[in-house]
């Protein structure tokens, strides 16, 4: 077995109650009394500020009135009426910077209501349930296919599966779930939650899913859109950014979205192998969640060496906080300029950075940091644009997801405007799902 | 720190904090715990007569009301008096007393209205050496369907005659325990005062039933299935026991007769009021039955931090000073306008006021595209409900308008005279004034 201070890259560095611990539930699902307690503490605002600041419009100080009064399946339908994925984004919206921050008790006390764990508190309890609660309304006989089957892809086929369309999904990846499944740190969905929720989801019926089947290799636009009476692309970023460092192309420097997509399907976490010496490229949450699992499994020293200055960091303050009571060490305005080691990395090379206004720069001073593993967190692109209008990077779309081709809809991170965030997706699936049957059925 | 020692009918006790004749009461073993927390006084449960012991259930005897966070409210029994035999009782009072000196020492009696009951039960009471007797006219469920309890507290007659038997057969002080079943506690009191009462000590518990089991539509308590109405007490009986109390005290009939203040008394601050409203000590069961005898601590330091603050040397300085200001709606002074005033640096904006009062009442709270609320004085009728509403203390207040004001909600200038319903012009019945 090894140790946090074996070198190199090698597995097992943790024993594996320890490990099992690490990887456990970030936040434990609240037991009734805690659930009571923290549901009393919602003022029922007029005009809540957090349903404002929820991107999928959740009826917040509804769902919470109803779980104080002991209808948490009531609860959970306010929730899913909204948010079908409530379950999911409970788990993983960052409500520090949404309804959380909106809370009046944040402003009054420092002290928000607790938003995200009660909404789990509510979806787990309805999940637990046999049936799904959700009828679909009779069959329309209308086709749709949704490209992609991550939160935007999900809740648009729900949506449309709801109102009776008969909905395939493709996903090139061998599950569904996107990001969900394959992007997401290990500890803030465990217990297989993602595979579980679109199971659940899928209750629904009326959505074949197909998996292994990527846009561009056997399915085109133009032949979905001829087969298919509308489309929705929901295919994510599928492309990771280059560093453009000198020795990037060294061992053990790896992009962080393949290292998280592993971590989150091994079955073994002690056969996954990390780094002593981890440095992590980046300053968003992919870069955080590529850290602290690094050091959950094990790793000596992480490092988060991002470009610009702690403000600029999209991660959230929570999150940094996160990293950092994990013993992730946050670097700023430190950029990497080379990979050093015969190889195999061996040393980092970063340079100081900063702004005097006139835009980021080197300073000229650079530091090098000890490294055996490096990973790549520095943005995602778009693969595949199916010949549609762009805006930016991403594929432009105007009102519900509407993009340049006439019955083609898109949403998620693939598309233009929102943030990338799981509940935006969701949003933007939602509610392109509702155009899109508004449109199929005649009534836009 | 103030002198918290209490005289109330010629009974000292250090403090006037007395344990309510209730379950806390009902043994030696509890009563020295309590006189060792520091309660000044307590109200021995209710004996019954010689005979067999009075039963209980072998149920649940107790259904409560819950705020936030299970925080208990209210709380109802459906106990009966003493379920222990009378000797039993009497030998452990004597016990208690005799160790217990300057503690006040009441014992509750309940027993069926005939004089020789009371003849019969008064001088083994008074052997013990007990400071006086408590009546038990109130406890309104079970031993009341046996003619006793409520049942003889909302017959004036019955109060009158009851006590007057215990002035004859008992030398030290009567207290009459009324119960608030009934429409006008000041006839039960003036009652009691004819009959030679010492006092009246008031509330008893009042008829209720906290909650139905909605799986087995069985009221709560449950036992097999069915319940009774019990007594309810606690934090949420309080406004009804102090507006029943200032009514005894500002009658002119009773007023002046010493009273023992009951009802949800669970701070320093309850127990200010109802001396306030004209009692002479209070009795407190809920607050112990739910925290302990523990809480008296917090009862006595805030007592006399307040009685410090506002420079009163003793209880009995403080006894009846709000009861002047208890007068009828018809003497309000309606020449007072006030309007509510919202604090924009402790408003947290939940925009629980503007929700309260567009939906309501007056439509008199504007809301703003950023959460701005503020009074539309044009509107307000300063009805207090936003305050009541905020979940912040004071953020937003009652401001009294200035004589010579214009309030722009009627447009009349606000007068400096009082004037009230009774010489309103609005009131066919309006007394010219002179």
């Amino acid at each position: 077995m090894s140790s946090p201070m074996t070198p190199g890259i090698t597995a097992a560095r943790l024993p594996a109650a320890e490990l099992a611990k690490n990887f456990g539930d970030l936040h434990a699902p609240f037991a009734p009394h805690e659930a009571a307690v923290a549901a009393d503490r919602c003022y029922f605002c007029h005009d809540a500020p957090c349903i404002t600041a929820c991107p999928t419009d959740i009826d917040i100080p509804l769902f919470i009135r109803q779980i104080s009064t002991g209808t948490p399946e009531a609860a959970a339908k306010t929730i899913f009426d909204q948010n079908i994925l409530g379950g999911m984004c409970a788990r993983v919206c960052p409500t520090e910077d949404l309804c959380e921050q909106a809370c009046v008790r944040e402003l009054a006390e420092g002290k928000p209501v607790e938003i995200g764990r009660l909404q789990r508190h509510a979806t787990d309890i309805l999940m637990a349930k046999q049936r799904h609660p959700y009828d679909r309304a009779p069959e329309t006989g209308k086709k749709v296919a949704v490209v992609g089957a991550g939160p935007a892809g999900l809740a648009c086929a729900h949506r449309l599966a709801m109102h009776g369309h008969d909905v395939t999904i493709y996903d090139a990846a061998a599950k569904a779930g996107g990001l969900n499944e394959f992007g997401i740190a290990a500890y803030k969905s465990t217990d297989d939650f993602a595979a579980r929720e679109v199971d659940w989801l899928l209750g629904i019926g009326g959505i074949t899913v197909q998996t292994g089947v990527r846009l561009g290799e056997g399915i085109s636009l133009g032949g979905l859109s001829e087969s298919y009476d509308a489309v929705f692309l929901g295919v994510g970023l599928g492309g990771v950014n280059a560093l453009g460092s000198e020795g990037e192309d060294k061992d053990g420097v790896r992009d962080a979205v393949d290292f998280i997509k592993e971590l989150r399907q091994a079955s073994d976490l002690a056969a996954l192998p990390v780094g002593r010496d981890v440095v992590v490229i980046g300053g968003g949450m992919t870069a955080v969640d590529a850290a602290v699992q690094s050091k959950l499994l094990g790793a000596q020293n992480v490092t988060i060496a991002y470009r610009r200055g702690r403000e600029a960091m999209s991660a959230s303050t929570y999150e940094q906080d996160l990293a950092a009571s994990k013993g992730v060490r946050l670097m700023f305005n430190a950029q990497p300029v080379a990979i050093h080691g015969n190889g195999a990395v061996r040393e980092i090379e970063l340079e100081y950075t900063a702004d005097d206004g006139s835009g980021l720069k080197g300073t000229g001073e650079t530091v090098r940091l000890r490294a055996d593993q490096v990973f790549k967190a520095i943005g995602q692109t778009l693969t595949t644009d199916g010949g549609l209008s762009l805006a930016g990077r991403k594929i432009a779309v105007t009102g519900a997801g509407r993009t340049s081709h006439s019955g083609v809809w898109a949403g998620g991170d693939c598309a233009s405007g929102g943030d990338d965030l799981t509940v935006t997706a969701v949003a933007e699936g939602r509610d392109a799902a509702m155009d899109i049957h508004a449109t199929l059925m005649g009534s836009n | 720190m103030a002198d918290l020692t209490t005289n109330f009918l010629g009974i000292k006790s250090p403090n006037p904090f007395w344990l309510a004749s209730a379950p806390p009461t009902d043994k030696e073993y509890n009563v020295r715990r309590a006189f060792e927390a520091g309660w000044g006084g307590v109200v021995w449960k209710t004996l019954g007569s010689e005979g067999p012991p009075v039963v209980n259930v072998n149920g649940p005897r107790y259904g409560a009301i819950y705020g936030a966070d299970r925080r208990l409210l209210g709380l109802n029994n459906i106990e009966l008096i003493t379920d222990r035999p009378l000797e039993v009782n009497l030998e452990e009072i004597s016990r208690v007393k005799a160790d217990y000196p300057d503690r006040a020492m009441i014992v509750s009696i309940m027993v069926p209205c005939e004089e020789q009951a009371w003849k019969d039960i008064l001088p083994r009471v008074a052997a013990t050496g007990a400071d006086g007797i408590e009546l038990n006219f109130g406890c309104p469920h079970g031993m009341s369907e046996r003619g006793m309890g409520a049942a003889v507290g909302q017959v004036p007659e019955y109060i009158e005659m009851v006590t007057r038997w215990c002035k004859q057969y008992y030398d030290k002080p009567v207290i009459v325990k009324l119960t608030p079943n009934i429409t006008d506690v000041r006839k039960p009191a003036a009652a009691a005062m004819r009959g030679g009462a010492d006092a009246v000590s008031l509330i008893n518990t009042i008829n209720s039933i906290t909650s139905v089991n909605l799986d087995t539509m069985s009221p709560e308590p449950s036992i097999d299935g069915k319940g009774s109405h019990g007594g309810y007490c606690g934090p949420a009986v309080k406004p009804i026991a102090m507006s029943m109390v200032s009514e005894i005290a500002r009658n002119p009939e009773t007023h002046g007769l010493p009273i023992s203040g009951i009802g949800g008394v669970t701070t320093w601050r309850d127990a200010a009021e109802f001396i306030s409203l004209g009692c002479g000590n209070v009795q407190v069961c809920t607050a112990a039955m739910t925290y302990g005898f523990k809480i008296v601590q917090e009862m006595i330091s805030g007592l006399s931090q307040w009685m410090d603050e506002k420079g009163y040397t003793s209880v009995e300085e403080v006894v009846g000073r709000a009861v002047p200001n208890v007068t009828d709606w018809q003497y309000l002074n309606l020449n007072y306008v006030a309007k509510a005033k919202i604090n924009q640096d402790d408003c947290i904006k939940c925009g629980r006021c503007y929700a309260a009062c567009e939906d309501t009442s007056h439509q008199a709270i504007a809301m703003s595209e950023d959460r701005t609320f503020t009074v539309i004085d044009e509107e307000c009728v300063a009805c207090n409900l936003c305050v009541d509403v905020c979940p912040v203390e004071n953020c937003i207040t009652m401001e009294a308008m200035q004589p010579g004001q214009v309030d722009p909600r009627t447009g009349k200038v606000v007068e400096k005279e009082y004037a009230n319903w009774t010489t309103h012009p609005n009131n066919p019945g309006a007394v010219a004034a002179e």
